[in-house]
């Protein structure tokens, strides 16, 4: 077994943090207080390659692995960036994965080199307003009209939603009851978020203000066929797919914050001197820090067991579960610990450790909630009863 | 157009750094990183070769452990190539002895322009781009904010504290370009992994021909005597605001010729 770190991935490291140098905390406030989309960022990570590091080189990518764009993703996060950074790209990263896989060559050729060179914004819309983890609930639904697909229906959710060009879209195009299994009869549609027949509302939250998530409402949008992914009805087969390597990232995003949190508090408890030392010096303080340390350490490693599986064609259920919990659980205490050690100055924003603290909180929920990733590790890995 | 950069590798500046008792230099055992004052010269390199629409940018620079992160960081940029020279003979070098080396690689590329950054971020000596040129026996020009090639001529707007000189000179020569003249580039994903692949010539001193005793501590002149903490700084005046603090602040301004 070796753990050391290669090179490349070093090097990796090293090129996301000088781009991330650019935009320290107060650039991140700013756009976090103003809901303003971190373009700049944005433009920066793309010319950099950085966007398209996990898309083949064939279509303009780097070629890089889930492992790779999992780096990179905790660098950006790590930078105090944070989910206002990440999410800002994140989709274009991986979410695409299902045209390469899937689609047609014409489809893959038209799409994944613009989101390569970020050129193109693309979303993702699959949970609903009555359906969340329970995905094989959707009503959004495809009616076949000739060459094209005519929908109706609405999403929730959807990340950059105003910004996209086009949304990957998973609708029903045979009702539930009529399937042989409920997963079945749902297809996967690239569409146009630009139509008129496309109604965006923002939903107000709690953070990573920088970057929206909304509600969609398509309102009898007309699809051509050709801009489907793969075969009609294998549409929840094809997002299956993809579960994994989101959960790697977003652990990846998570261990992020948590660094960043940590490094303000060890700051902070160094520098603030109260009855004459500083607050570090009290092992009510230390502790829980270190405490934090160990947790963030912890997850890390099983992330990085989860992405080497997942990049060696083995199977990583297990493991992109289980670093979802822990990264997501560490780096949320580790930014509460962190808001703790600042005392009332955590509270205030100038320390930024509040907008960490309320971007992590976010990882326990998206994309999966903690008690399902809890039903998962009981079921498939312990093998107890299913329990819904 | 050939042109080549005068590369230094330097300990981190973010970590606290080190310096050996036995002959007072900072210990450089530890990866080094690409200076930043460097990495002016080889955007501007950069840029000039783009500018021409053709040409290429090579990399020298002396370095223990053959080190080559910071040049890996260069190479990334954009840059073609590099030689390295590394050999603990040149352990303790002086400018001199530095500008000797770093010569004799220059001299194998047969460049242009050399182009360096006006002092290193480390040793703060900004004399061995001018003593290079003076190794070398070509025109040099210092303090370079903007850098344009005609034919055979270098012209350069030499910053100056008024503002800038236009001088020129023949080519081949050196031009030391001020930092932060020009935004360097990130490296690009691409970038860094085209630069593992490039070539770096590593040379030790028989390579380049250079005798033992005209570098390193042997032949250097400069010596290092003692090193002295920096005095701490004095605690400032605290004016109680009785009404005239105003005032008090305006007159300590004035006794700066501030106003």
């Amino acid at each position: 077994m070796n753990f050391s770190a290669s090179e490349d991935h070093e090097a990796i490291r090293e090129g996301v943090r000088r781009v991330c140098a650019q935009f320290p905390d107060e650039y991140w406030r700013e756009k976090d207080e103003q809901h303003e989309f971190p373009w700049d960022f944005y433009q920066a990570m793309a010319d950099g390659g950085w966007v398209g590091i996990a898309i083949p080189e064939e279509f303009g990518g780097g070629g890089q692995g889930i492992t790779e764009a999992s780096i990179v993703l905790e660098e950006v996060a790590a930078s105090g960036a944070a989910m206002n950074g990440c999410s800002a790209i994140h989709l274009s990263i991986f979410g695409m994965e299902p045209v390469r896989k899937y689609g047609s060559p014409e489809l893959a050729n038209e799409i994944l080199p613009k989101v390569a060179d970020g050129s193109l914004h693309a979303a993702f819309g699959v949970t609903e307003p009555d359906a969340g983890t329970d995905t094989t609930s959707i009503r959004t639904r495809a009616e076949r009209d000739g060459d094209e697909y005519v929908i109706t229906g609405a999403k929730v959710w959807t990340t950059k939603a105003p910004y996209c060009d086009v949304c990957l879209l998973l609708v029903r195009t045979t009702p539930k009851e009529l399937c042989d299994g409920p997963t079945q009869g749902m297809t996967l549609l690239l569409v146009d978020l630009k139509d008129p027949s496309v109604d965006i509302t923002p939903i107000p939250k709690v953070g990573r203000n920088a970057v929206v998530s909304c509600e969609v409402r398509y309102d009898g949008l007309r699809v051509p066929v050709s801009r489907r992914v793969g075969e009609e009805g294998e549409g929840f087969r094809y997002i299956l797919d993809g579960l994994n390597p989101e959960r790697i990232l977003i652990s990846a995003e998570a261990l992020g914050i948590g660094r960043a949190a940590l490094r303000k508090a060890v700051d902070y408890a160094n520098d603030r001197v109260i009855f004459g030392r500083p607050i570090g010096q009290n092992q009510g303080l230390a502790f829980p820090l270190a405490d934090s340390h160990a947790r963030l350490h912890a997850a890390e490693l099983v992330i990085r067991e989860a992405s080497w599986r997942y990049d060696s064609g083995l199977d990583c259920g297990a493991q992109a579960n289980l670093a979802k919990y822990l990264a997501s659980e560490a780096a949320f205490e580790c930014a509460d610990r962190a808001m703790q050690t600042h005392g009332g100055f955590g509270y205030a924003k100038e320390y930024d450790v509040e907008r960490y603290w309320r971007e992590s909180r976010l990882m326990k929920i998206a994309p999966v909630s903690q008690e399902m990733v809890l039903n998962y590790v009981s079921n498939k890995v312990l093998g107890l009863p299913r329990s819904y | 157009m050939k042109v080549v950069v005068c590369v230094k590798q330097i300990p981190d500046p973010a970590l606290p750094g080190e310096l050996d008792p036995s002959t007072n230099y900072l210990k450089r055992d530890d990866k080094l990183i690409l200076d930043e004052s460097d990495s002016y010269g080889v955007e501007m390199a950069l840029q000039l070769v783009e500018g021409a629409g053709g040409g290429e940018v090579s990399l020298v620079s002396m370095a223990p452990n053959n080190e080559v992160s910071g040049l890996r960081t260069a190479l990334a940029m954009g840059a073609e190539d590099a030689i390295l020279v590394s050999d603990n003979a040149l352990a303790g070098s002086d400018a001199l002895g530095t500008a000797r080396v770093l010569a004799a690689a220059i001299s194998r590329l047969s460049p242009d322009l050399v182009l360096a950054g006006v002092e290193s971020s480390d040793g703060y000596t900004g004399t061995v781009p001018e003593m290079i040129a003076g190794v070398l026996d070509i025109p040099s020009i210092t303090f370079a904010k903007q850098i344009e090639i005609d034919g055979n001529t270098v012209k350069v707007q030499r910053q100056t504290e008024a503002g800038y000189d236009d001088v020129e000179c023949q080519t081949p020569a050196l031009v030391s370009v001020t930092a932060g003249v020009v935004e360097p580039r990130y490296p690009s994903f691409k970038g860094i992994m085209a630069a593992k692949k490039k070539p770096v010539e590593e040379l030790d001193l028989s390579a380049l021909g250079l005798d033992e005793s005209s570098v390193g501590q042997s032949g250097a002149r400069q010596e290092t005597v003692r090193v002295t903490e920096a005095e701490e700084r004095q605690a400032g005046e605290v004016i109680e605001d009785e009404g005239d603090a105003h005032e008090k602040i305006v007159e300590f301004l004035g006794e700066l010729k501030i106003v």
